[in-house]
């Protein structure tokens, strides 16, 4: 038995003349999080179609618990649980009716598939709404449903495409909580995200996907260290100090600040920066009006990430 | 199997949370039947009574071709919002869910052949056969609507949206209708148009038909109507299982 629960080699997928996918590796272990981060179009949801047994690769091959995907998907499809843009709920039904469904289809008896819907109801907090029908869900409901229905089967791989585009952080927490549960009773769970702070919160490794190749692959600490840093910005009160105060900073920090009109910004590689700068403005007598520090942000890391790539190219 | 009849029950419980599909499936007939008999009734045949016993086997096959619609929007619908992809991901048979799309159809297309004839004969509309012909008639309809679905299965995998299928759909199905005899005899038409009559499968669908309900010759429109639905089948449910692969893997 293989201790890989997701593993991909050259995976490529063409669409005329644009190439999804062109030459995409994975090694995921079993128990982990993994977070597909990218932008859109980068070729994030192919990848997962594919891995979901949903769509054929043009070359590669790719296995999810020693299962291939192309020549055994009927016994990968026993395992895994699919969500999120593309694996959806029907909107016609109600939330019960949607878990019954799948339940059946899972060839459940009526029995079964009804006690199996009320209990994720439960889980997932939609006991109130089970018999509504979809379409009168909110945006975060309607993703919790979403990923309710690729649990029917208890599986052990679950692929979550995006599965909190869209929502407000409110519900965007929900269902990250919802994800750690999943995690913590040992499911593999491989998600796509657009958002570096959401792959940073759940994932235990972050593979960055770009025009259809794999840009990195790392922790997420290990990929922040790479990209170097986190950045510093701040606003005087009187703008008329910034020189001074930019002077001021670059001592403490080692590196000039950047100007943007009236906000300086300088990246940092350590968070203890920030009270250190605070105190030598503060000791200055420069008032300041707003300090932030920032994490890098995804446009930080594909910057960083195709910069890279052209220079080793 | 029973993953089918699972997706089928899923037809039916959409059809009754649409109420608004639902009339359409129970009041379209008996508006279009009302508004015929009424209105061209007379003209057509001097007596609304009379145009009612015309029209109604016509309105059982125009209903058929209609209703077929049904299945290339469903898929298409199913598609477009990642349903089909969720019943795919499942260990289900991979032909699921066009057998479930088809298997609501079916039952959809009863209710509206139900409902038709209870309007026809609330309305005065008689058979002057018996129960088996007319059931055989019911059968005939179905089995051509089937036929056809396959059709729609087709356009509804290989067009990009439910408005290009009834689009393309409408553009189909009224030549089909009107260039036939559902709605008047086609003894006014001019040459060219009574030739494409003759060809048209849907005439030998209404012969069989008013055969079947009001009596007639049976044999020879009917045999037709089969060969049609065979030729329907063989050419077109081999185009639409490609398609469906297609769909299903590479796209």
């Amino acid at each position: 038995m293989s201790k890989l629960a997701i593993e991909a080699y050259g995976l490529v997928k063409r669409y005329g003349e644009v190439t999804a996918l062109d030459g995409v590796d994975l090694a995921v272990r079993t128990g982990t999080v993994i977070g597909v981060l990218g932008p859109n179009g980068a070729g994030k949801t192919t990848a997962v179609r594919i891995l979901a047994t949903l769509l054929r690769p043009d070359a590669g091959t790719a296995a999810v618990l020693g299962h291939d995907v192309t020549t055994a998907g009927h016994q990968a499809r026993q395992l895994i649980g699919v969500a999120g843009q593309h694996a959806s709920v029907d909107e016609d039904l109600t939330g019960r009716q949607n878990l019954r469904l799948v339940g059946r289809l899972l060839t459940y008896s009526r029995k079964d598939a009804a006690a199996r819907a009320t209990t994720l109801l439960a889980e997932f907090g939609l006991t109130d709404a089970a018999d509504r029908a979809v379409k009168t869900y909110s945006g975060g409901m309607r993703r919790r449903l979403d990923l309710a229905a690729s649990l029917v089967n208890r599986p052990r791989v679950v692929f979550l495409d995006e599965p909190t585009t869209g929502l407000d952080p409110v519900a965007r927490g929900a269902l990250w909580d919802r994800i750690r549960a999943l995690v913590a009773e040992g499911t593999t769970v491989l998600l796509t995200t657009q958002y570096l702070e959401e792959a940073d919160a759940l994932a235990d490794e972050i593979v960055v996907i770009d025009h259809g190749r794999v840009a990195a692959q790392d922790t997420p600490t290990a990929l922040k260290r790479r990209l170097g840093s986190q950045t510093l910005d701040l606003r005087l009160a009187d703008p008329a100090r910034a020189d001074e105060a930019a002077a001021l900073v670059a001592a403490v920090v080692g590196t000039a600040p950047a100007r943007v009109g009236e906000r300086l910004s300088v990246p940092v590689t350590d968070g203890a920066m920030m009270p250190a700068v605070v105190r030598r403005l503060d000791d200055a007598g420069a008032e300041i009006a707003e300090i932030a520090l920032h994490l890098p942000s995804l446009d930080d890391v594909f910057r960083a990430l195709t910069t890279t790539k052209e220079l080793t190219a | 199997m029973t993953q089918c009849l699972t997706l089928t029950w899923r037809g039916i419980v959409k059809l009754r949370r649409h109420p608004a599909s639902l009339a359409d499936v129970v009041f379209g007939p008996a508006i279009f039947l009302v508004l015929f008999v009424y209105v061209f009734g007379g003209a057509i045949s001097g007596s609304t009574r009379e145009y009612l016993q015309f029209v109604l086997p016509g309105m059982l096959g125009l209903m058929t071709l209609l209703a077929t619609m049904g299945v290339g929007t469903a898929l298409n619908q199913d598609i477009e919002k990642g349903v089909f992809d969720r019943i795919r991901s499942l260990p289900t048979p991979r032909i699921a869910p066009l057998v479930g799309a088809i298997g609501a159809d079916v039952v959809r297309q009863v209710i509206a052949i139900v409902a038709l004839l209870g309007f026809g004969l609330a309305l005065g509309f008689r058979f002057s056969t018996g129960p088996l012909p007319v059931l055989a008639a019911c059968a005939l309809a179905l089995g051509f609507a089937l036929a056809l679905s396959w059709v729609w299965v087709l356009l509804g995998l290989s067009l990009p949206n439910a408005q290009a299928v009834q689009g393309l759909g409408a553009v189909i199905i009224f030549p089909l209708s009107f260039a036939s005899n559902i709605f008047v005899p086609t003894d006014t038409m001019p040459g060219w148009l009574a030739a494409f009559v003759q060809v048209n499968p849907v005439r030998h669908l209404m012969d069989a038909l008013r055969g079947l309900m009001l009596g007639g010759p049976v044999a020879q429109p009917v045999l037709i109507t089969l060969a049609w639905m065979v030729g329907f089948v063989a050419v077109f449910a081999p185009l639409a299982l490609a398609a469906y692969r297609r769909r299903s893997l590479t796209s």
